[in-house]
């Protein structure tokens, strides 16, 4: 496993078992080479890996193309790899595409191995670089005889041998100019405008020089006064930017020359900040809105007196518990004032605080399939919970239902209370054991209590279970279903 | 006023929102269409500002008149600043024009409220609908989303942004209350959760019209709105909150508006600064000590309360402790959980190791299935070796548990107290 390779020397000082492969130094021509070796059945240590910018691959008889597969991860890395500025690189791919085709072909799982530990570094490196020019590239506009709009041109200085490999994303992102990036070892470019699609190929040349690349752009001034407006003086991370915009970078990015001047001002910039606090009270942009408070007591005032309008406009701002924190909003009843029928459940659920009514989510769904198969007409029926603010125990991007305790309930129930003195409903159907508590005051066992009327403040309570309870039990279309429709059709009977 | 000095005032002015994040929206290029743009999964951050914040938006105010007062706001209505509007030419062109040229990767576009939030958004989505309709930009658009603005604007806003932003401003309705009276928790929330259903609904679409193959049109021809999601932004260290209390609000709002990201900006002085904030700025490791929380729950599977419940002394209650990170910290309260056996527990109890990051554990799990995990293994993938030793079991490697007491590490692991004055990262 342990063929080093300095590869500077000349092939008069390979081992002399060693094979010397000529290939051209890209990942296709050591592709090539590689197949050909590998279907040979040569080891790794028998070959000296002599890159040759001119080789021509034609002489070759062409390799077994289909002789072996490799995961497709290595193809990925091995092609990142093969632009790293190392030499060694070559003969560390043949190594492991060598280890992957003889009985290790799980290898590049084995993060701890030396070779993959290698070769993972090469493929991060290069694809820093690739993303640092993507990043870095500053194009200059510079007018062309015969076009309307200017060419845009760049010129870049990679670390490793990048052009080709990062030249797409340019070709993707600006599909409709025409541009070129020029760095010393080769440059490409795009005609790309209008008439481009996937097929369309950027063209490669040979390295060029700075001097041949355009040395100003007018919106360079421009985009020096927003790089100085973004920057906040109070918080100066030197080291941060460093790292992540190396200073190699700086040199051919017209904003970085600003760079000494703002740190250095910076200091003094936020010592007079703060020097400076006063409270003015003269308004600069016109009156002030009105606040949130006073809009809420105006909206209020237009709804009638004693109206359930007027009573939800009132929960809406209720901070009687803890459950308006985390809440969106106030979900109260719905429904009929002159309703014979009040069906109150626990507390809304994550579909109903969102959009602030009652039964909305997938057991109100259900809640009204039980009402249809009882022939009972939602429009007619006031609903409501015996809590309003829904209680949620947040997990990742997910709330989870919490149980109301005794102290939100009881913060609640002046709410129910209204809302019963202004409907003042016949028959109330309570929905699982809170809802049932709430009102009767003692606890409630719904499975046993269910289906019978319990007379209560000269109206008749139902009790029966809360549709989410056949939603968690998956009962939806069976016998638990038929129940709860059961139950809904006593209680109007 | 020259487009020019309106930019200098009207970027000096946006600077106060940390996010300028350009990922996670869908992915597009320019091949076939008029203009220009593309994006490909992770963003670019095209240049570094010396404060260490990554400059891939173009982010501006389309103006910095306001008729709100909020007291930590350098645009606030009675700040003395310089004021400035651009037009909807102005910001276009200065878009395409930088976009072009590579500075950026697209636009981030907020504004102070002007007349009405009505009028102000209007204008904000007419500039992205210009970008996409009448110039085809497929590069990124971040709109900052008005509260209380009209359902059908947030609509269009979706439709033509791949990023909507309501800042939630501060982690208590209180502390809102306080500090910005015009503004409202509830009024904000109710924002995120349109947003959010707004989302839903669409995404349903999607899905229905992806089960029915000969349906036109076609899910993947539907646009989606607001790919990248929604984000949000609170002040840190301008009102007495605890660290405890940003993290609770953050949970919650993660878990009921699905939010891509809660940034957490430290509070820095502004210009013309109002007497009822704190006269000095809070400490950046306080920010980052949030940020690495916020980690901790997104990807680590810690709840807000674990990370918050300090015993230690250093802490005060319901502060996270500036010189460790919060995992270690966690670990170090928490020396029963431990050792995590690299060679048998679970996903969950990898994660929990100090020193373990996501991907050093996906490592590990992989090499799992093949060989055992040596020691040499963690230093070959460059793992925080150091970190993890004290709390793992591996091939070769079996930690005595009273070899290192807690005290001991916290010491061994915090910063000498000379460094902590420059600490910088």
């Amino acid at each position: 496993m342990s063929a080093h390779q300095p590869s500077l020397f000349g092939d008069g000082d390979t081992a002399a078992d060693q094979a010397v492969v000529r290939f051209k130094p890209d990942f296709a021509g050591w592709q090539r080479a590689a197949r050909r070796h590998l279907a040979a059945g040569v080891a790794p240590e028998a070959i000296w890996w002599q890159p040759d910018p001119d080789h021509v691959s034609g002489g070759d008889t062409p390799a077994p193309a289909n002789a072996t597969t490799v995961p497709k991860r290595f193809i990925d890395w091995a092609k990142a790899a093969a632009c790293h500025s190392a030499d060694d690189r070559w003969a560390l791919l043949y190594r492991l595409l060598w280890r992957i085709t003889h009985g290790e072909r799980h290898l590049l799982s084995l993060a701890g191995d030396a070779d993959v530990a290698r070769i993972t570094r090469y493929a991060k490196n290069v694809r820093r670089d690739v993303h640092k020019m993507k990043a870095f590239v500053r194009f200059r506009a510079v007018a062309e005889p015969g076009h309307e709009a200017p060419r845009y041109i760049a010129w870049f200085e990679p670390t490793h041998h990048i052009v080709d490999y990062a030249a797409g994303f340019f070709v993707r992102r600006f599909a409709n100019m025409r541009w070129s990036i020029l760095t010393p070892e080769g440059c490409v470019h795009w005609n790309g405008q209008g008439h481009a699609d996937s097929t369309t190929k950027p063209w490669f040349g040979p390295g060029a020089s700075k001097h041949e690349a355009p040395d100003g752009d007018d919106l360079e001034t421009a985009w020096q006064i927003y790089y100085a407006s973004i920057f906040n003086p109070a918080r100066v991370k030197w080291n941060a930017m460093r790292s992540e915009m190396p200073v190699k970078y700086w040199k051919n990015m017209p904003e970085a020359q600003l760079i000494p001047k703002l740190v250095a001002g910076a200091d003094q910039r936020v010592a007079t900040m703060e020097a400076n606090i006063k409270d003015g009270d003269t308004l600069h942009c016109g009156p002030r809105p009105a606040t949130p408070e006073a809009t809420s007591q105006a909206g209020l005032a237009s709804r009638p007196a004693f109206s359930l309008e007027r009573l939800a406009g009132q929960a809406e701002l209720c901070r009687a518990c803890g459950l308006c924190g985390p809440a969106t909003q106030t979900v109260f009843g719905e429904g009929p004032a002159n309703a014979r029928l009040m069906i109150v459940g626990e507390q809304p659920g994550d579909q109903e605080d969102l959009a602030g009514r009652p039964f909305v989510g997938p057991a109100g769904q259900l809640l009204d399939r039980a009402l249809a198969a009882a022939g009972i007409e939602r429009g007619q029926v006031y609903l409501t919970n015996a809590v309003k603010h829904f209680k949620f125990t947040p997990a990742g991007k997910k709330r989870l239902h919490a149980k109301p305790d005794y102290h939100e309930v009881a913060a609640c129930r002046p709410w129910l209370d209204n809302e019963l003195a202004l409907v003042n409903p016949e028959r109330i159907v309570t929905l699982g054991a809170t809802a049932a508590q709430a009102l009767l005051q003692r606890r409630v066992a719904v499975t046993r209590e269910r289906g019978r009327p319990i007379e209560w403040q000269s109206r008749m309570i139902w009790p029966t279970i809360h549709p989410s309870y056949l939603l968690r039990t998956q009962d939806t279309h069976g016998p638990g279903f038929s129940r709860f429709v059961a139950d809904l059709e006593a209680a109007i009977a | 006023m020259k487009t020019i000095d309106k930019l200098a005032i009207l970027a000096d002015a946006a600077k106060y929102d940390a996010s300028c994040s350009s990922s996670g929206t869908a992915s597009r290029h320019s091949l076939g269409g008029k203009g220009v743009g593309s994006s490909e999964g992770s963003g670019i951050c095209h240049a570094y500002a010396p404060d260490g914040r990554c400059i891939s938006l173009l982010k501006i105010l389309l103006t910095n008149f306001c008729i709100y007062e909020c007291s930590y706001c350098i645009n606030r209505n009675s700040s003395n600043v310089a004021r400035a509007r651009f037009t909807t030419k102005e910001v276009v062109d200065l878009t395409l024009d930088f976009y072009k040229r590579n500075y950026i990767e697209g636009l981030f576009l907020s504004s102070g409220v002007i007349q009405t939030p009505d009028y102000t958004m209007a204008q904000l989505v007419e500039v992205a609908r210009s970008l996409r309709e009448d110039h085809d930009f497929r590069g990124y658009i971040h709109l900052k989303t008005i509260p209380d603005a009209d359902g059908e604007l947030l609509a269009d806003a979706g439709r033509y942004a791949d990023r909507l932003s309501i800042n939630v401003e501060l982690p208590t309705r209180v502390a809102l209350s306080e500090l910005a009276p015009e503004k409202d928790h509830r009024t904000i929330k109710l924002s995120m959760a349109r947003i959010r259903a707004k989302s839903d609904e669409h995404a349903e679409a999607r899905r229905a019209a992806g089960r029915v193959t000969s349906q036109r049109p076609r899910s993947r021809d539907m646009g989606r709105f607001a790919p990248a999601g929604q984000s949000t932004q609170m002040i840190i260290g301008a009102e007495p909150s605890t660290d405890a209390d940003i993290l609770d609000t953050t949970a919650d709002l993660y878990s009921s508006y699905r939010l891509k990201r809660v940034y957490f900006s430290a509070f820095s002085p502004i210009p013309d600064a109002s007497a009822r904030l704190p006269a000095r700025r809070t400490s950046l490791m306080r920010e980052h000590r949030l940020y690495q929380s916020d980690w901790l729950m997104r990807f680590y599977g810690y709840g807000p309360r674990e990370i918050t419940a300090g015993t230690d002394d250093s802490a005060a209650a319901g502060m996270l402790d500036l010189d460790i990170d919060p995992k270690l910290a966690w670990a170090l309260r928490n020396r029963p959980y431990f050792p995590v056996d690299l060679n048998r527990d679970d996903r969950e109890r990898l994660l929990r190791v100090p020193g373990l990051g996501v991907k050093s554990v996906n490592r590990i799990l992989n090499i799992r299935r093949w060989q055992k995990i040596r020691l040499e293994d963690l230093v070959a993938m460059k793992a925080g070796v150091k970190k993890a030793m004290p709390f793992t079991r591996c091939a070769g490697h079996h930690p005595g548990l009273g070899e290192a007491p807690s005290a001991l590490l916290r010491q061994r692991f915090a910063p000498a107290a000379s460094a902590q004055q420059t600490f910088d990262f």
